[in-house]
């Protein structure tokens, strides 16, 4: 790709399609989306990762009470 | 009775792998809009990036609500500004792209303008995302203009074939 950020343009009147460079202002309004966006992903999958652990626990509390697998299983149906 | 939707513009990404799309000039002589976006980002080594759109060359005063699920885990939800879902990205599932549709009625009113978003991630892998979201632009402006990325990080865009159509649909 070329050294500079580049964007396509189609206009809907003409139908003309033109590629240009981005301008400062919108690299860096790009680049504060995409760190938005990074925070929202990170959040959602430490949430996962927490839902999961704590998951696992609870399937082990249960097993150590006398539980089968079945039975742990069963709960979750 | 509605009418549409009709095809307005389209343009699929040849290999040149620009960073956005923007739709302009868009006509004022249908009462809503759809776009249809087939989207894969190049970044690496992420699996799945997230995409955004402006709205007449803006990027502040969206509020976007979104409902995610991602994988086998419990799905999410939360607020976050111009996120309009995941697609896969350049460490994803070869040749994969994401499957998404935005639908925003009355894109001409001179009140704010709400708009709807499904997207999913599509890669065959044991996370993939899909989301649905509901959009707010608090902006009473009509709407020239539409401009579609994926998250941007030095120098990496669209991949190739990604795909982008707006249709117009009039209520008679």
């Amino acid at each position: 790709m070329a050294d500079t950020p580049q964007a396509i343009e189609v206009n809907c009147e003409t139908g003309v399609v033109t590629t240009r460079d981005l301008t400062a202002d919108e690299i860096a309004a790009q680049a504060v989306a995409a760190q938005a966006a990074a925070d929202q992903k990170a959040a959602a999958e430490a949430e996962a990762a927490k839902v999961a652990a704590d998951k696992a626990a609870a399937q082990a509390k249960l097993a150590a009470l006398g539980l089968t697998a079945d039975e742990i299983a069963a709960l979750s149906k | 009775m509605t009418k549409g939707p009709t095809l307005i513009a389209s343009n699929t990404v040849g290999s040149g792998t620009p960073t956005n799309i923007t739709f302009s000039s868009i006509p004022q002589t249908y009462t809503d809009l759809l776009v249809k976006v087939s989207l894969r980002g190049t970044q690496t080594p992420n699996h799945y990036l997230g995409w955004h759109m402006d709205i007449n060359s803006s990027t502040s005063n969206f509020t976007n609500l979104y409902l995610q699920g991602g994988g086998s885990g419990t799905p999410g939800s939360g607020s976050s500004a111009q996120y309009m879902g995941a697609i896969p990205g350049g460490g994803g599932t070869a040749n994969t792209f994401s499957n998404s549709e935005i639908y925003i009625p009355n894109y001409t009113s001179s009140n704010y303008k709400s708009f709807s978003v499904d997207s999913t991630g599509e890669g065959n892998e044991t996370l993939a995302f899909a989301n649905f979201i509901a959009g707010l632009w608090s902006n009473t402006a009509a709407i020239t203009s539409l401009t579609i990325y994926p998250d941007y990080n030095s120098g990496v865009g669209i991949a190739q074939y990604s795909t982008f159509t707006l249709y117009g649909i009039s209520n008679s």
